[in-house]
Order: C-alpha cells, then structure tokens, then sequence
C-alpha cells in the first residue's frame, strides 16, 4: 500500500548502512496494488473463518506473518510500520476489544521486521524461520503490555505457550513466505 | 533538520504509536466506544462478512443436498425411534404440565411477575473474530432483521452470549467465555446465586459464592434473570469444579451447556414478555361451587353422549383417563372423587343440571375454603395416562395402558 514513501536504494544513500550477504547485495522488492490490499484482506478473512472452524487455528498468527512478509520483502521502515499498523487495527475492528491492540503490536513488528530486513538476508527458509520466531514473541510480549496495562484485560504469560506459538506460527510462516515470493516484484 | 531528517523514521514510528495509544486510551475512558470507532469496525465487518456468508452457504447448501436427497440410510429406524421418543415425551409433557400449572397458581399466590421468551429469531453462526481474547462470533442477522444490542442468544441447549455490536447484515455476538462477559445465575438445588465470567483461558466460572456453601459438583446452573438479558431459568451448563478461591469466595467452574466453539445456528431472542402469572382456569375450585353441585336438583338429559357419573360430580368423555381427587389443603380430608377430565382438559364438574362445568379460577386468594384438584401420583397403578388437553389433542385414539414414567434422575456429569 505504502510502496513509493520511501524506496530505499538499492546502493546505501546516507543513514542505513547496507550489509553485503551471500556476496550479493540486499534486494528490495514491491507488491502491486491488488496484492497490497487483497492479500492482508485475505489473511484476516481467513483468520477469522479458520479460527471458527477449527479453534486450535487461534494460536496462528496469519495477518502478522502477512505483516513480516511484507516488511522483509520492502525493507522500508515506514511502509513495514503503517502496513502494519493498518492490518493490526483492521484485525482490532472484527474482535470487540478496543482497537490498537493489534494495531500497534504489528506496527511494532512492521517496524522492526523491514529495519531489521535491511540488516539481514532473509530470504533462506532458516532465517525466517527464526526471525518469525523472534517477531513473534516481540508482537505478543507487547500486545500483553498493552491489553493488561492499558485496557485491564486478565491475561497470563506462558514461555512455553508463546515459544510453541512461536514455531508454529514460524512453520506456517515459511509457506506464506513462499507464496508471497511469488506475487512480489523486485524494484 | 539534519537530525530530523536522520531520525525521521524513528519519529514516525513514535508518532504512529502514540497516536494509536492515544485512542486506546480515549476507548478504554469511554464506557461506550461504539461511536467513536464505529466506521472503521464497519468497514472491516464489510469487507470481511461477505465473504464468510458466502463460504456458509455454500457449505450448508452441499449439506443439505447431500443430507437430504442422497444420504438418506437409516432415515426410517430412526423415524420409528423419533415416534417412540415422542411418545414417551408427550407422557412426560402431562406429568409436567401439572406441575406448571401448580407452580403458575403457586406464583399466582405470591404475586410473581414472570419472564416468557415470546419471540425469537434462527440466525446462522458465519464467523469469528479470530482473536483467543475476544470470544466472539458474527451471526448473519443485524439491524435490518430488527436485531439490537443486548439481546440474548440461546440455542436449544442453554444460552450462548449476547449481542455487543448491531450492523447492517450482520452482529456481533459476545460469548460467555469470554473474560469480558458476565451475567446473573442460580444453582438449581442449592438456588445459591452468582455472577457468571469467563476466563481468559476460555473457561465459564462461577464467581460470588460463599465458601460456607456446599455445592456439589454436576448441579445445574441456570441464569437467575437478575441481569436483564438472560430471561430467568435458561440453562448455562453445569458445575464441574468446586475449589476454594479467594476472598472468601467459591471458585466454581461451569462447563457451558453449549459446545460454544461448535456453534452453527442460534436463536436471538428479540422479545421478552413480563407478565403477571395467572392460574390456570382450571385449577382450583372452590368448595362453594362443589357444594353446589351436590345439592340435590333435577338432573336434566345430557346433551353430550358423555356418560355422567353423578355420585362423583364427573363426566367421563372419550378421551378421559386417570383419577382425580378433590382434598382440602387445610386438612387433607379427601371430600369427592372424579374420575376423569373431559376431552378438553379441563376438570369438568357436573353441575346440578348434569351439564359439563369448568370450575372458575379463584376469587382471591383469600376466598374461603378452597379445594384443589390433585391428581393421584402415578405410582398408584395404571391407566394414568393422557389426562390433559394436550395428550387427548394428540392422541384421538384412547391411551391403552401405559405407566407413566418417572422423570429421570437429575444427572451428576451431564444437564441432559
């Protein structure tokens, strides 16, 4: 959605210092606009409709691995925080919690996601399994912050629960990943 | 501007977070934040709810025509056990009729004003939010099907939630698991009362109940009313774990009634009549009228063909079965003897003209000696079958022989 607000270079301008992976440099990528708009649709469709049906379907995270895969493929900071900010608060809008829970959590993981794609090669199956993880955890840790600090809610932490969360989530994640590589678009 | 310009995405990012907190905070302040967030939970309920209509009912529409018109073994064994299990529910339906109309004369006495669900609408389950912490699903009926806020939802089984959230075609219904839900219950046998919550864990507890309280677990938990959504006497579930909790307080897990993670269609009730309970027309008669009858007068020709039994003040029709007794509730003195209720169910006395009489409710409640008509406990031997109006509209053939039933044993593992 946010595809022209601030296309890094393929060559490091001034502040963000490109690392060299792999012997190559680190390659940006852009969705069209179908894809930018249908895709996080589709992801909180289906989220919702799964969820229904099948209730261990919750401990999934689709729209925010649609969030990091988008922030990994663009590598711009702003465009991974407000795409995630807009998915998140789309994701508050279907449940009857105040919205903003969701939305800065992935706002957080958009951020984080591309700044850190910069750094990073994430295009080998094992880095993004990792970084899914670690996405992961970072999104839930602050949703907890949020929904108990802010809005009161009764909520208990569990390592274990957000670690297996967290690979599962990350196992999935390598199949959107996938998909999503094939609707991506290099710059 | 250097700086700004190097730090500028950093500054964004803390302006968008501080925006978005800022408006959670304006939420949370707010008691009632459907205005303030209203467009933008409508516009992801429209673009997300459509297409969950469409999966539905694509998904009930392979159903059905499967179900329906190809998959149709069994369908006559099991039409044959439905029949039998009808049959066996109409005997209990007598046996509980009875015991309705005593209790409805029984509020009468005391004045109760009663709660009755007079209207209801089917909706069908299309989805979820999708989210462990907002137990909440979406029906296909809204605004426009005259859905509103607040309206119960129940199934067959016990109740199910509340609506939170009205739109065009569609509503959000919140569950009662979840941790922001809460309503009014009573324990069946112990009537001790709580306030049910959800956990965040999913889990339906009991809260506010003394621990002096004994309450074993298996006891039926129904909604007390207190909360004006549910209506009073809807089944919630039943109490699986009785522990100490804190403050003093009991804590008692409920396992819902409802399988609420496998819920496909509920019924939203969108009407609650309150009205005072009244007796039924036929329940009590006062001695006066039965000593009226027993004056001697000249009995005139019948004009039914109903056979007049004038030594017990009775008309047996067609229809009639079982045995009825008249006793004083004062001393129990057992003063006349019907055998038998007319076709239409009423306690049809005969009066001195030999015509059939309904006996007329009661006066008030303190209108002299009153006589209650009772009938003989089934324990007493047979032929005590069909005595209601219901049972002879159903069944125009005369009931043969049959016992009926004692009612079931409330169970301890299920509400069933």
């Amino acid at each position: 959605m946010f595809p022209n607000l601030h296309p890094p270079p393929r060559i490091a301008p001034t502040n963000v210092a490109i690392t060299y992976t792999s012997g190559e440099q680190v390659e940006v990528y852009r969705f069209n606009l179908p894809a930018t708009i249908l895709i996080p649709l589709f992801a909180i469709f289906l989220q919702a409709w799964l969820s229904r049906r099948f209730p261990f379907f919750t401990i999934f995270d689709l729209p925010l691995l649609v969030v990091i895969g988008f922030a990994t493929a663009r590598r711009n900071p702003l465009a991974g925080l407000f795409t995630g900010g807009l998915i998140g608060i789309l994701q508050d809008a279907l449940t009857h919690l105040p919205i903003g829970l969701y939305g800065i959590s992935k706002t957080v993981v958009g951020f984080g996601a591309s700044s850190l794609g910069i750094k990073l090669d994430v295009e080998n199956a094992g880095a993004r399994f990792l970084l899914t993880i670690f996405f992961y955890v970072v999104h839930e840790v602050v949703y907890f912050m949020i929904a108990r600090g802010l809005v009161g809610l009764r909520m208990a932490w569990s390592w274990p629960h957000e670690i297996l969360s967290g690979v599962a989530n990350a196992m999935l994640g390598i199949l959107v990943f996938m998909l999503l590589d094939r609707v991506k678009q290099r710059t | 501007m250097d700086v700004l310009g190097r730090y500028r995405n950093l500054i964004v990012l803390v302006g968008v977070l501080f925006a978005q907190v800022l408006g959670l905070a304006v939420q949370v302040k707010r008691t009632n934040d459907s205005e303030s967030t209203r467009l933008i939970r409508v516009w992801a309920v429209g673009a997300v709810t459509p297409f969950e209509k469409v999966l539905v009912w694509v998904q009930t529409s392979s159903y059905n025509l499967w179900h329906n018109y190809f998959y149709l073994r069994g369908v006559r064994a099991e039409n044959r056990s439905l029949k039998a299990q009808i049959e066996q529910m109409r005997l209990e339906q007598v046996r509980m009729s009875q015991d309705a109309g005593q209790a409805r004369r029984l509020q009468a006495l005391l004045a109760f004003k009663e709660q009755f669900i007079s209207q209801t609408m089917a909706a069908q389950v299309i989805g979820g939010s999708g989210s462990e912490l907002s137990r909440s699903i979406y029906i296909d009926k809204g605004y426009k099907d005259g859905i509103k806020t607040d309206m119960a939802v129940i199934t067959a089984d016990g109740i199910v939630g509340k609506v939170l959230r009205v739109y065009h075609s569609t509503s959000l219904v919140l569950l009662i698991d979840d941790q922001t839900s809460g309503g009014g219950a009573i324990l069946d046998k112990t009537r001790l009362q709580g306030i049910l919550r959800g956990t965040p864990s999913g889990e339906v507890v009991l809260e506010k109940v003394m621990s002096d309280e004994t309450v074993p677990p298996g006891e039926l938990v129904l909604t007390s009313g207190g909360d004006g959504i549910f209506p009073k006497g809807l089944l919630v579930g039943h109490v699986t774990k009785v522990s100490p909790g804190s403050e003093l307080f009991l804590n008692i897990r409920v396992r819902p009634a409802v399988d609420l993670n496998k819920l496909e269609e509920v019924l939203v009730v969108t009407k609650i009549d309150e009205r005072q309970a009244e007796p039924e027309q036929t329940g009590v008669a006062r001695a006066v009228d039965i000593l009226a009858q027993r004056l001697p007068g000249v009995p005139s020709k019948p004009e039914s063909p109903e056979k007049v039994t004038p030594e017990t003040g009775a008309t047996t029709g067609t229809a009639t079965t079982g045995t009825t007794n008249i006793r004083t509730p004062s001393t129990g003195t057992k003063t006349g003897e019907a055998t038998g209720t007319t076709a239409t169910g009423a306690p049809s006395l005969t009066g001195s003209e030999g015509k059939p009489k309904t006996v007329p409710p009661p006066a008030s409640a303190n209108s002299a000696p009153v006589v209650r008509k009772t009938t003989t406990p089934p324990s007493t031997g047979s032929a005590t079958a069909a005595t209601g109006a219901d049972a002879a509209k159903a069944s125009p053939k005369p009931v043969k022989e049959v016992v009926v039933p004692q009612p079931p044993p409330a169970a301890e593992d299920s509400p069933h």
